[in-house]
């Protein structure tokens, strides 16, 4: 499968391209490399799988901002990962209130990142100047929330999970630093005026997704 | 306001998909298909109407400094609820929807309309203002839906009339982002008029 059989609809059926791209594949046997590639580049957590696009949208106007944001949610999404995962296995599912999963997930993600706050401002005021406006927009990205509900549905361990979920967070500042780069230069350029602003941005997305399409079939996936 | 402005002005003056610009994720996440970007719609707009109502009867009770942790439970709960109703009689679209449903808690709509609307007004304005922008929603969800079903598979509303000859880019993720794109700056054409 290349990219122009998939762009010319030749011999790939969509429900093949849906089991590579969702995953059928299991994690054991394709190593952490293959994770790590897939996360960032073949299954892109913007591009291809449609998580995170509000930040991805608002914050990506400066290619200084967006490697802060994405700083920030990598950082988040690792400490999410292993708290929530932990959460599941060790309380969640031995009390058999796996039905609680998405209430319990976003408040301990929005206590995470208040706790984080809190803490980077005491310990670490540099760190703090650098993602502090960033991270009171994390609770509500998606991605966070959503990576760590996709860990456990993949039935992940926690060292393959925290692989996967810090990678997935590298995809998303990857999306969002190369996208900024091209907002940059969009700003000057003389755009029509039903398209200036975020339909001009969605359609270079899906360019830039077109672009990462390329990637598909370099590794198998989670 | 009249009562049937509430319900009316989701749908164009301010709805939520083309005019507010909210809840993006499923709105691309979601529409390879009329019938998902439908199904969606509708399960967000329950979510919507029953959190809108259970926010605005409990609005005098919360401390305002707690109000959104507050809000988030109510609105997980919900989800949770219409969660396990999807899984129980629709399985097949719940398996298509997949991730996106317990994400509908994170859905900038819903915890907008409780926070400016809900947390202010009675319950069945609420529960109205959720039937409008919920309305808009699905709307604009299955109008993206079926937009990209024509072009990437030849289908509406899963009557297949053209299999086979259209490009399958405009079901995957980079069509996702055009056809909303296009259909964007049409909305803002019809919209300036």
């Amino acid at each position: 499968m290349n990219m122009l059989s998939i762009l010319t609809k030749g011999n790939i059926s969509l429900e093949v391209y849906n089991a590579f791209a969702t995953g059928t594949v299991n994690v054991e046997e394709i190593g952490i490399v293959a994770i790590i590639i897939g996360a960032i580049f073949v299954n892109n957590v913007v591009l291809s799988q449609f998580l995170g696009i509000c930040p991805f949208l608002g914050v990506s106007s400066k290619v200084n901002t967006s490697l802060g944001m994405g700083m920030a949610v990598t950082f988040v999404m690792a400490l999410a990962s292993i708290v929530t995962w932990c959460l599941q296995r060790y309380i969640l599912v031995p009390f058999g209130i796996e039905f609680m999963q998405t209430i319990v997930f976003i408040l301990v993600i929005a206590a995470l990142v208040q706790m984080v706050e809190i803490v980077l401002k005491k310990v670490s005021p540099a760190l703090y100047q650098a993602l502090g406006i960033f991270l009171p927009l994390i609770t509500t990205n998606c991605a966070v929330l959503g990576v760590a509900i996709l860990m456990i549905q993949k039935d992940m361990d926690l060292f393959t999970g925290v692989i996967y979920s810090v990678a997935t967070a590298l995809g998303f500042a990857l999306a969002l630093v190369l996208f900024a780069g091209i907002r940059e230069r969009l700003e000057v350029e003389d755009v029509p005026a039903a398209f200036r602003g975020v339909p001009i941005a969605l359609i270079t997305a899906g360019l830039l997704a077109m672009a990462f399409m390329g990637f598909a079939n370099v590794v198998p996936l989670p | 306001m009249g009562k049937l402005q509430l319900i009316t002005r989701g749908i164009l003056k301010e709805n939520p998909t083309f005019a507010l610009i909210l809840g993006m994720c499923p709105t691309l996440g979601v529409t390879s298909t009329a019938i998902n970007g439908m199904g969606m719609g509708v399960a967000t707009m329950a979510v919507l109407i029953l959190s809108n109502m259970a926010i605005s009867l409990i609005k005098n009770l919360i401390p305002s400094k707690v109000r959104i942790p507050a809000f988030i439970v109510v609105i997980a709960s919900f989800v949770t609820i219409i969660g396990m109703l999807i899984k129980a009689y629709l399985p097949a679209l719940d398996a298509s929807l997949g991730v996106f449903i317990p994400l509908i808690v994170v859905n900038c709509i819903i915890l907008g309309r409780a926070e400016a609307f809900a947390s202010k007004n009675g319950v069945f304005d609420s529960a109205l203002d959720g039937v409008g922008i919920g309305l808009g929603f699905t709307l604009s969800l299955t109008v993206i839906g079926a937009v990209r079903e024509v072009l990437g598979s030849g289908a509406i509303f899963g009557f297949s009339f053209a299999a086979d000859v259209m490009p399958l880019l405009f079901i995957l993720a980079p069509g996702g982002f055009l056809v909303l794109g296009y259909l964007m700056v049409v909305f803002n054409k019809i919209a300036k008029r």
